[in-house]
């Protein structure tokens, strides 16, 4: 029941994300593809230049990941067989990190990746 | 009275204890209603049986042995045992699961005292909700009262998310509602129910619900593990302890970007390591917490 209102949940908020990419899509945001997979983030360095908007897009072919960077007040369910997007404009300098906040596995807790902002 | 204060005498003389923490609102005497006694409990946490690691804990396949030794050695029988969690070290195979559940379960039956208490943590509970744990230790989250305190164990783990997920806040609403607003509360939680290091993922999603449950109640402490280090912080009037681990202390929060473990120092092993014994005296909410070695030094 509760991973059924998950995944209910998360389809939610991959819709809701989809619908913001739409009615964002002529802001042309550079896209940047991002694969969750066990247990990393492929790329794990994403390099940003301040004040760029720019929109993440998560899939997994594994079981269901998360996205979290609290510094960008931003997470994401990622589930098996959708494209999530994340939209971020970096308004600061500095490395940033994120993490897979749903527990996925005995590498769960490695893995992490590193948002670089430059300006 | 008279056997509280022999008791922490007789820690403090033997040399048993670290550092002695006094947790809560002192000289509250005459609190609620209820029959309130003196009572000792112990709280080991995070013992990961089945991990495997030399660089971290070149003897995972005995530490928790020696801690069961420690508790049986306690020279004051406490009145019950609580493990809040991560008795096993994930495995992302169900058979590999429940084969660690029970050994630990076995492992820790050499306990002399019987009452024992068992909370998940994320590495036993969070790939399958829960299932295997609850197979051979029963349900996840559950209260009791003890000597005049009320006892709550959430699990904010068996959701992979890290929620603790409607039903159970609704379940804790009710739980809590039998209770005076004076009552002695304390509450036994894998993670911490506050953001302690939201970028190392140590956090409850949804705490600040079960924290918002329980500000009404003026006596409530939080013990919890899952960060491998004790950790001492109040939100509003409650007070939160995390326990060390049994398995291999990790760095402070927030004190580098990525959470790492401390390696094992072959000049003091088992350093960072240990389990507490937690007292509470009559008609006081105060807890006295003794942190206790595995092994003596």
């Amino acid at each position: 029941m509760v991973a059924q209102r998950r995944r209910l949940l998360a389809a939610g908020l991959a819709a809701v994300a989809c619908a913001a990419f739409g009615a964002r899509a002529l802001a042309q945001e550079r896209v940047i593809r991002v694969t969750a997979r066990k247990f990393e983030f492929v790329p794990e360095k994403i390099e940003l230049k301040k004040g760029e908007p720019v929109v993440l897009e998560f899939t997994t072919a594994d079981v269901l990941m998360g996205f979290n960077t609290p510094d960008f007040k931003l997470r994401a369910d990622i589930p098996p067989g959708q494209v999530v997007r994340v939209h971020l404009t970096p308004d600061r300098v500095g490395e940033f990190e994120f993490f897979c906040d749903n527990f996925c596995g005995e590498g769960h807790e490695t893995m992490t990746g590193t948002i670089r902002v430059t300006a | 009275m008279g056997q509280a204060i022999d008791r922490r005498d007789f820690l403090k003389l033997a040399g048993l204890g670290g550092a002695v923490f006094v947790s809560g609102l002192a000289g509250c005497a005459g609190l609620g209603g209820a029959k309130q006694e003196d009572f000792y409990f112990v709280q080991l946490s995070d013992t990961h049986w089945g991990f495997k690691g030399p660089a971290l804990n070149p003897d995972a396949d005995g530490t928790l042995q020696k801690a069961v030794a420690a508790v049986n050695a306690l020279s004051f029988e406490p009145d019950f045992i609580v493990f809040t969690g991560d008795l096993t070290h994930t495995t992302d195979d169900p058979k590999e699961r429940r084969r660690r559940l029970a050994e630990f379960r076995d492992i820790v039956g050499a306990l002399r005292n019987k009452n024992v208490r068992f909370m998940p943590g994320e590495h036993d509970a969070s790939l399958d909700n829960g299932e295997a744990w609850k197979e051979l230790f029963g349900p996840s989250y559950y209260s009791f009262d003890h000597k005049g305190v009320h006892f709550v164990a959430v699990d904010n783990v068996s959701d992979a998310s890290a929620r603790i997920g409607e039903a159970q806040l609704a379940w804790l609403k009710q739980d809590l509602a039998k209770q005076d607003k004076d009552a002695r509360i304390v509450v036994f939680t894998h993670r911490p129910l506050f953001d302690l290091a939201p970028q190392w993922d140590w956090a409850t999603r949804d705490g600040a619900q079960a924290i918002e449950l329980l500000m009404p109640y003026r006596n409530v402490t939080v013990f919890y593990g899952h960060i491998h280090q004790e950790h001492h912080q109040m939100t509003g009037h409650i007070a939160h302890h995390s326990a060390k681990s049994l398995i291999f202390p990790l760095i402070a929060p927030g004190s580098q970007p990525k959470r790492a473990p401390v390696p094992w120092d072959p000049a003091q092993p088992y350093k960072g390591l240990g389990f507490r014994g937690i007292e509470t005296e009559l008609g006081k909410a105060e807890y006295e917490i003794t942190e206790f070695p595995v092994v003596k030094a």
